[in-house]
């Protein structure tokens, strides 16, 4: 089954048809949710009652719009906060481990890189679990031994930030080896013979360079700490992120708010989803 | 580079990457494991033991769960290896230039949006109230609505759609790097389209398929939003169990011995497909 090979018409025609249907199928659940968010109607569900800019722009109940829900506009100021925080951290860390890993030799550099792999493979509700743990154990411990209190270690957002952190910096720390590993040396000598010292030589010659791969890695640090749900709820605390407190109102039962919400969400990943792929070869 | 300076720099990039794995992996982990080794017997009192497992051996409803957990991980993995396959042939070897690009970031935006989102999108489709419910009745095929949610096909028409994509990605990949004339001697020496399929183009995707497998079992595994909100109340995931434990119930010992249990179990089946497979993690992860 490749072009060059005749096919039965038939037999061709079923292939396409398949793949038609599961470009129907990917897009279906995106489609309807944004769709929703414009129905004229309390719940996101048929029948169709007209169009209406209620969910985004309302102020009177029940069609409280997006952009006057308080609950849904704190979160949001939650997640970018999170979000934030987690990207430049994971950013900076993957950078220092890129050099690590591409420019240094050293015993133990196998095991290490197997270790800094590891995140990936563990499910996102025990790196959770066993982060609350382990703080709980430290805090209970200082507290003991002080008397004072440690609410940095309890649930709450500096706890969610070094979860997402965690695993997020793994994912960096592959994005901008795979550019580090392309460079060429001999810029960073030519430099150094020129006169520059070894760290202005990295700053001007190495970090431009890398530098789209550091901007894709802090987008999509963004975006999967803007998503993250497993690890996250396990280290909430009173202040909840956006995809916490939507899941909290859809448990109870939805209005088209949350389409309002998720077709931001839906414009929004896209953007920087496509920004993330076509930055780093925007100039190479 | 045998220099001080030098030295001092690889130290000072060895801190970071230190301080996070120890601090944030490896303490907790140890930290998870003592936990669950640890009995409640008072009031701040503990002592060490394998009770929290033999609690878990014991109750049926905790080792059903994991088992129903475990095979239905592993049929959305078939599903999405079965399913994926045909889209990633056609992207890697029917299309090329413009298509195939536009093809393969169609097949991606979905995934650059929460899961929470995509989970939302088919509780639309298939509640009582639901689009699909309202069609079927519009088109006069069913009398009445219809309650297509809160039952295992919807859990797996969900663990499906947010796991697809990481089987087809390796697989394009894979796919793409198998040249073409080897699929044409195929056919010059007679071969038919299912045993090229089986002895040429199967073979050489097989690293994809195990790398796309291995990725999709750990999400299906460690999900918690689809189950709990396509599979209702009942629904019965492991991962809900150990949420349960923790949040609802606060017995944390028990909680950390069915996380060990579900680590235990998705490294388990990692380390295993890299051993069937002979490959690497390095290599396997850099390709998803």
């Amino acid at each position: 089954m490749i072009p060059t090979v005749p096919q039965p018409a038939f037999a061709k025609w079923c292939y396409r048809a398949y793949v038609t249907a599961f470009f129907i199928y990917l897009a279906l659940p995106l489609s309807v949710v944004c769709v929703f968010a414009f129905n004229n109607s309390v719940f996101p569900s048929p029948p169709w009652e007209g169009f209406t800019l209620a969910w985004f722009f309302g102020t009177e109940a029940p069609y409280i719009g997006v952009f006057h829900e308080r609950s849904i506009l704190r979160a949001i100021g939650t997640s970018t906060f999170v979000a934030l925080w987690v990207s430049a951290l994971a950013v900076a860390v993957g950078t220092c481990n890129a050099f690590l890993f591409v420019r240094h030799t050293f015993r133990g550099k196998a095991l290490l890189y197997m270790l800094m792999l590891l995140p990936l493979i563990i499910p996102g509700v025990i790196l959770g679990i066993s982060i609350l743990v382990f703080s709980s154990a430290i805090a209970n411990t200082l507290e003991d031994a002080t008397g004072l209190w440690f609410d940095g270690l309890r649930p709450g957002l500096i706890l969610v930030i070094l979860g997402q952190f965690s695993f997020i910096t793994t994912f960096a720390t592959l994005v901008i080896s795979a550019r580090l590993q392309k460079f060429d040396p001999s810029l960073e000598e030519a430099a150094l013979n020129l006169g520059a010292s070894q760290w202005g030589a990295i700053r001007q010659i190495t970090l431009p360079f890398l530098m789209p791969a550091i901007v894709a890695s802090a987008i999509v640090s963004i975006l999967m700490s803007f998503e993250n749900f497993n690890t996250t709820l396990m280290l909430v605390g009173s202040d909840s992120p956006l995809t916490i407190t939507m899941f909290d109102k859809l448990k109870q039962g939805s209005t088209p708010v949350l389409n309002a919400v998720s077709l931001l969400l839906i414009v929004i990943s896209a953007i920087l989803g496509l920004a993330s792929l076509f930055f780093p070869n925007a100039r190479k | 580079m045998g220099s001080d300076t030098s030295r001092l720099g690889f130290y000072l990039l060895l801190a970071p990457i230190l301080l996070w794995l120890i601090v944030l992996i490896i303490l907790p982990h140890i930290g998870l494991f003592i936990v669950s080794i640890s009995e409640k017997v008072g009031p701040r009192e503990f002592e060490t033991g394998f009770g929290n497992y033999a609690t878990f051996f014991g109750e049926p409803l905790y080792w059903r769960t994991f088992a129903r957990t475990a095979i239905m991980s592993i049929l959305a993995t078939a599903l999405t290896l079965i399913l994926g396959f045909p889209i990633a042939y056609y992207i890697a070897k029917l299309t090329r230039g413009r298509t195939k690009t536009t093809l393969f970031l169609m097949c991606m935006i979905p995934f650059w949006v929460s899961e929470l989102v995509r989970t939302f999108g088919w509780m639309i489709l298939l509640r009582e109230t639901g689009v699909i419910s309202t069609a079927l009745q519009n088109l006069g095929l069913i009398s009445g609505p219809v309650e297509l949610l809160y039952n295992d096909a919807a859990i797996m028409v969900g663990l499906v759609y947010t796991s697809i994509l990481f089987m087809v990605v390796p697989l394009v990949t894979t796919l793409d790097s198998l040249d073409n004339s080897l699929i044409e001697a195929g056919y010059d020496l007679g071969g038919t389209s299912t045993s090229i399929m089986r002895e040429i183009v199967i073979p050489h995707a097989m690293p994809g398929i195990v790398s796309g497998g291995i990725v999709v079992f750990m999400l299906s595994l460690g999900n918690y939003l689809t189950p709990i909100l396509l599979g209702g109340k009942d629904s019965l995931w492991f991962t809900g169990m150990i949420y349960t434990q923790f949040i609802t119930r606060f017995n944390w010992e028990l909680g950390s011995a069915l996380g060990f249990l579900l680590l235990a179990l998705s490294s388990g089946i990692v380390f295993l497909g890299l051993k069937l497979s002979r490959q690497s993690l390095s290599d396997t992860m850099g390709r998803a």
